[in-house]
């Protein structure tokens, strides 16, 4: 319940309105700043677009929820039993991106290997299969590497053979 | 219990003990401590899907560049990045914001301006409905996105085009490596484009990765559909409060109160969305 008079509370209420309003301007200015929109050729530095843009979306989410959704005026046991369990969130993050940057190796590792050596055979079924519905063959582009990853476990210590395994997955 | 003293000293108009339920130790009623932790589950849903859409992001070497494939405006105005999704949020913030008027106003039990802040609410959540139904159309309609095809590419070389698809691309255009791309679709099938790499190898235009269109509406459309059903929520009670049922309960119109925590946080996911999928 607020703690707020009644003019206090629509004061909030404006000031809310308008810091989020300015923030979400200020993200996409510098989304664009960031990626050459506005000045030509001047473009910020990947890691810098990403802080600024993650810690103003945590501002806002803490101004939605702190004044907006009243959590400023709850009992620090309701706070925190709900604030907390999103902590478990951190771990979520660290294991699926770690997890996620080993994929991104092993599809650069894929595709170092001369892959023409171990995809061209299937590459005529491919394009066949492909054509049928329409959408280009994906032979040549990052998607060939993804298709055989099935083939990895064989090709990371060993040479590439000269006898390829026939592709299952088309 | 040896806690009764305690709770009961900070307990004024509690008789029972803590866990008889005589007392609020959260100071919270049943429903709004519910909603607290219904929305905390919901967070979690939200949170594994854009931690999904992380993963498998960071997992590609390419991804389709979000400020080339969210450019386009109604009126058939193009190639103004972020700008119709900018809208959008702005659209959601306004109606969180008179949410939040109807709140207070149910806390003065002003029956009026309870249902005045809500009917503007259901506006703005119509409007973000309509906006979004206009981008879905645009990307399946205009563009052929569906969940398992994903025409927007992006190059990995540096390059000149061999010929050009009548709409943007002309023969002979340059293109550098990260730059998007969109393969058109029309006689039935998509019309890749066929380019020569600055190394001189002569290329089509690949497909995007995949997952791109499936992320793109489950997880849109898992808000969207969360702004639906608030919206038919919202459309509930405001009929209630008309009717005048909450203004007995003289508990300062608490239903709002709890409609408004569900409706703000419709508002907070889309923080989080419009980071993940339009900024970054």
């Amino acid at each position: 319940m607020g703690h707020l008079s009644y003019e206090e509370g629509k004061k909030v209420v404006f000031k809310g309105l308008i810091i989020l309003g300015i923030v979400t301007l200020v993200e996409v200015f510098v989304a664009l700043l960031g990626k050459g929109y506005i000045i030509d050729g001047f473009h910020l530095p990947v890691w810098l677009m990403y802080m600024l843009m993650i810690s103003m979306s945590l501002y806002k989410a803490y101004f939605i929820v702190y004044e907006f959704m009243h959590m400023k005026y709850e009992v620090p046991g309701l706070v925190k039993s709900v604030l907390l369990p999103t902590l478990l969130l951190t771990w979520m993050l660290i294991a699926f991106f770690s997890e996620a940057s080993t994929w991104r190796k092993w599809r650069a590792q894929v595709n170092d290997k001369p892959i023409a050596a171990f995809s061209a055979p299937a590459a005529e079924t491919h394009h066949d299969t492909e054509h049928k519905d329409g959408s280009p063959s994906e032979v040549e582009g990052h998607a060939a590497p993804v298709d055989s990853m099935a083939a990895l476990p064989d090709t990371t210590h060993a040479p590439v053979k000269d006898e390829p395994k026939p592709e299952k997955h088309h | 219990m040896s806690s009764d003293h305690s709770a009961h000293s900070h307990d004024t108009h509690a008789s029972a003990p803590s866990w008889e339920g005589g007392s609020e130790p959260f100071k919270a009623s049943y429903g709004k401590l519910m909603m607290w932790y219904f929305l905390l589950s919901d967070a979690f849903t939200f949170s594994a899907f854009l931690v999904a859409y992380g993963t498998l992001r960071f997992s590609m070497p390419t991804w389709p560049v979000p400020d080339f494939v969210f450019s386009t405006l109604p009126f058939g105005i193009h190639h103004q990045p972020l700008i119709f999704v900018t809208i959008m949020t702005f659209v959601l913030i306004m109606s969180s914001v008179t949410m939040v008027r109807a709140v207070q106003e149910g806390h003065r039990e002003n029956k009026k301006g309870v249902v005045y802040w809500m009917f503007l609410t259901i506006i703005g959540g119509l409007m973000f409905l309509g906006c979004q139904a206009w981008e879905w159309t645009t990307l399946i309609k205009g563009e052929s996105m569906s969940i398992t095809k994903n025409p927007f590419g992006t190059h990995t070389e540096n390059g000149v085009y061999l010929e050009g698809d009548g709409h943007d691309i002309k023969e002979g255009d340059r293109f550098e490596a990260g730059q998007s791309y969109l393969i058109h679709y029309h006689d039935g099938h998509y019309q890749p484009l066929k380019m020569k790499t600055d190394a001189g190898e002569i290329k089509v235009q690949q497909m995007g990765p995949k997952a791109f269109g499936a992320l793109f509406f489950f997880i849109t459309g898992f808000h969207g559909f969360h702004v639906f059903s608030g919206v038919v929520f919202l459309l509930i009670i405001m009929l209630n409060v008309a009717s005048g049922i909450y203004s007995k309960r003289k508990n300062g119109y608490e239903m709002v109160e709890k409609i408004g925590l569900y409706w703000h946080f419709v508002d907070l996911v889309w923080v989080f969305v419009f980071l993940v999928f339009y900024l970054l």
